[in-house]
């Protein structure tokens, strides 16, 4: 018996040894790497960020939970004291957008109007709505300057400011694999900034080139920031996710104009209800010469061109 | 011969109330809005107005002299005007040797007398040589500018300010002449604010400067990728 047991307990690492102990090392490695994200938490996204339902299933006492710790959050990262609120669509109204290319002169006052209706970040100079200078003759936007810095308009040229077009089939809303955008009963396509994990697919999709992506995090002064917001529209985003023209919803849910048609000094812009057959939209659609921007993808925007002759 | 009893009774009744129940349940599922497309809805509420903007004040011209309170003295128009004989030739400030010098003209080759009147020159003149007040100017605009006149009225021309939904507030449009100079129409070049700056759109000049590009490329090659990248190439 002695002579069998006393190698046992002098004997050196065994094979099965060494493979328990390859074992723990890759469980304690694969442990730490799974919680490695942890690691990686900002101060700015908080526990109930984190644990945030999506836009559509949350109760009105989880949303109006969310809209006051937004506030509270802006509060301490940006010192504004804002008002978030939730609009809800209104029944019978379905919102069209026009624009007058005859008129435009290509200001960009617009595109300014945006910026800070919508609290972009200030320096990248973010908005919604790029406006291309065209030659005359083409209709291609692909081939327009959005980069023109001389006095306009230009004899040769004309404008045409592109924004979303908020289509009825819109390509942008199909390919998100976490529906974080989606296409409200008044035809705006929104997007819930929250659920958003910033693929960019939809910028991609988007032919219109109408979706931005938040590089950073927004900057903007206290002092400029707009203090009307909605949770849907016009809240400061965070970093990381992508962002569109929603129409200016907080206003125009309120029965107000967009922001980008109020800064319009030449009065280019008709914006209104496609579903009220005396708005001033449906009075383009009939009188004038309307076209759509790439219609053959069968997007079915409603955004419209017109010219006055 | 069926006993009526109160159990017999209380059982009708029950059945009576289980039955209206599920009718009541029934006339309310028919009822409940159905998720079909909006209809167009008309809304009976009362409209907001729509205020266009006043035209210009009767012009007072400033003078060299004060009033008795000190203060610079105005005169109308027709001060001056009523001591002058009208010249219906004079078609441009440059043609006249006293005042109104400087004054920018370019709107088409008419004569001051068509727009202003030679038997009041505090008010303006329609084509049938009516006498119309300075502030009701979209008038006399109107009387050449058909087209534009038509589509400003049905909201498709000029800029405003307000409300789209006009049962919940009222909206604001520009008067012809808050835009257009009345002697100088067409609308002023200006320049442009807030260029792009984002990463997409924004040629970078240092790493993919167009001709640098194009240099290093087979002619074949840069055509193709400026066709794909124009914003790379502008």
């Amino acid at each position: 018996m002695n002579t069998e047991t006393a190698p046992l307990e002098s004997r050196d690492w065994t094979r099965r040894d060494a493979l328990k102990g390859i074992g723990a090392t890759l469980g304690v490695a694969a442990f730490a790497k799974a919680l490695a994200p942890l690691t990686e938490w900002t101060q700015d996204l908080s526990v109930d960020q984190f644990l945030q339902k999506h836009y559509k299933e949350l109760s009105p006492m989880d949303l109006a939970i969310v809209l006051a710790r937004l506030e509270k959050e802006t509060k301490e990262q940006y010192g504004a004291d804002v008002s978030i609120k939730d609009y809800k669509a209104q029944p019978g109204v379905k919102f069209g957008y026009a624009l007058n290319l005859s008129i435009c002169i290509g200001c960009r006052k617009c595109a300014e109007a945006c910026h800070i209706e919508n609290n972009h970040d200030r320096p990248s100079a973010q908005s919604y709505i790029r406006v291309f200078e065209m030659q005359k003759g083409s209709l291609d936007m692909e081939k327009g300057n959005a980069h023109y810095d001389h006095p306009v308009p230009q004899k040769d040229k004309f404008y045409m400011p592109v924004q979303c077009h908020h289509c009825d089939h819109p390509p942008c809303v199909s390919v998100c694999p976490v529906e974080a955008t989606w296409k409200e009963p008044d035809g705006i396509v929104v997007v819930d900034y929250n659920w958003c994990i910033g693929c960019r697919y939809c910028e991609a999709a988007c032919p219109y080139h109408a979706r931005r992506f938040n590089w950073t995090k927004p900057q903007i002064p206290a002092e400029e920031i707009n203090p009307d917001q909605s949770y849907l529209s016009n809240r400061i985003r965070p970093q990381g996710v992508m962002e569109k023209c929603t129409f200016c919803l907080h206003r125009t849910r309120n029965g107000k104009l967009p922001a980008c048609l109020e800064a319009c000094p030449t009065g280019a812009r008709v914006f209104g209800n496609l579903l009220d057959p005396n708005s001033e939209i449906r009075k383009v659609l009939a009188e004038k010469r309307v076209f759509v921007l790439k219609e053959e993808l069968g997007l079915k925007p409603n955004f419209f061109y017109f010219f006055d002759v | 011969m069926i006993a009526i009893t109160t159990r017999k009774i209380a059982f009708v009744v029950s059945c009576l109330c289980f039955a209206a129940v599920l009718l009541a349940g029934v006339r309310d599922h028919v009822a409940a809005p159905s998720d079909a497309p909006s209809q167009t809805i008309i809304s009976n509420a009362p409209l907001h107005p729509v205020i266009i903007r006043p035209g210009p004040e009767t012009p007072r011209i400033l003078t060299t002299q004060t009033n008795y309170a000190g203060e610079i003295a105005r005169a109308s128009c027709s001060s001056c005007h009523t001591t002058t004989t009208p010249n219906r030739n004079t078609a441009s400030s440059a043609q006249l040797l006293k005042f109104h010098q400087g004054m920018t003209y370019a709107h088409g080759n008419q004569s001051c007398l068509n727009c202003h009147n030679e038997t009041d020159y505090d008010s303006l003149r329609l084509a049938n040589g009516s006498s119309l007040p300075y502030a009701d100017v979209m008038k006399l605009c109107g009387q050449c500018h058909g087209p534009q006149l038509r589509d400003y009225e049905m909201g498709l021309h000029g800029g405003m300010n307000g409300y789209w939904d006009r049962t919940r507030g009222p909206r604001t449009r520009n008067n012809c002449v808050d835009c257009h100079d009345p002697h100088n129409p067409a609308y002023p070049v200006v320049q442009p604010v807030l260029p792009p700056k984002d990463r997409i759109a924004v040629p970078r000049k240092s790493e993919h400067g167009s001709v640098k590009l194009c240099e290093k490329t087979a002619a074949s090659i840069c055509n193709v990728l400026s066709s794909l990248h124009p914003t790379l190439f502008a």
